[in-house]
């Protein structure tokens, strides 16, 4: 499975004046990894999809993100 | 910094008198897709990218303004020596009121360049597929100003700079695949 944020670690100077982050994150939204949409793929119930706003999981892009994930990000 | 070369990516020939067609090729040097807004995008949206793809901005956004140069010379030698009137029949009469001979950025239209030709997102998918369709679009420009070109030499330019930016558009659509690799999803901690 692909994951939805990914990190990496920018060039830090020794004389930049503010702390640095040292990991900077940016998200690949799941429609990337899709190409064309593939028929017959698994849908949410009818409710489940006007809350998430589409009728697709694997198109469902959680922003931020779960709780876990933010917890891991910091 | 850059280092300067003083010589033309590929040599520009203009082999017949025809002012007209600077009115034309302005647009790659002022418009929204022109060389201008190319390079500064590229230069400027490489600050806030990741590391892995800085240097690609950096050499692609070198390459637009060596590109800004050819298509310069271009114009420059299309109206260097036309008189007045043959400005006006060209169509370059309000260019003349304002400008004289100089070059300046605009468009094909008369419109001076603005920043709002460009975006810097800050999002690395975001920016980079805007310099895809940024691409797409000044290849397709390059296809009607050849279309409405009729200087053989002058139109041998015009295609290697169309290929080039066939070549940048596959160069970001590689940096959007590295962007989406997955050694990037780890944490580290």
């Amino acid at each position: 499975m692909y994951s939805l944020v990914k990190y990496y670690h920018p060039y830090i100077s020794p004389f930049d004046p503010c702390p640095p982050m040292k990991v900077k994150s940016y998200r690949t939204p799941p429609n990337l990894y899709v190409g064309f949409q593939p028929p017959s793929l698994p849908q949410f119930s009818p409710k489940e999809a006007l809350f998430h706003g589409t009728l697709w999981p694997i198109f469902y892009s959680p922003y931020p993100g779960s709780k876990k994930e933010e917890m891991k990000r910091e | 910094m850059w280092l300067y070369e003083k010589k033309l990516q590929y040599p520009v020939r203009v082999s017949q008198c025809n002012p007209r067609l600077a009115k034309f090729l302005i647009e790659q040097y002022g418009g929204a897709d022109g060389e201008l807004a190319a390079a500064l995008r590229y230069l400027n949206q490489r600050y806030s990218i990741p590391d892995k793809v800085i240097g690609l901005l950096t050499d692609i956004g070198t390459e637009e303004f060596a590109h800004l140069e050819m298509i310069a010379t271009m114009v420059y030698k299309l109206t260097k020596d036309a008189t007045p009137e043959q400005l006006k029949e060209a169509g370059l009469a309000p260019h003349y009121a304002n400008h004289d001979k100089a070059l300046f950025y605009h468009n094909a239209a008369g419109n001076p360049w603005t920043a709002e030709y460009i975006q810097a997102k800050g999002d690395p998918i975001a920016d980079l597929y805007e310099d895809i369709a940024a691409e797409e679009k000044a290849r397709a420009t390059y296809q009607w100003i050849i279309n409405l070109s009729d200087d053989p030499d002058l139109n041998d330019g015009l295609k290697f700079l169309r290929e080039r930016e066939i070549v940048h558009s596959q160069r970001f659509r590689e940096a959007v695949e590295i962007l989406k690799e997955e050694q990037g999803k780890k944490t580290f901690f």
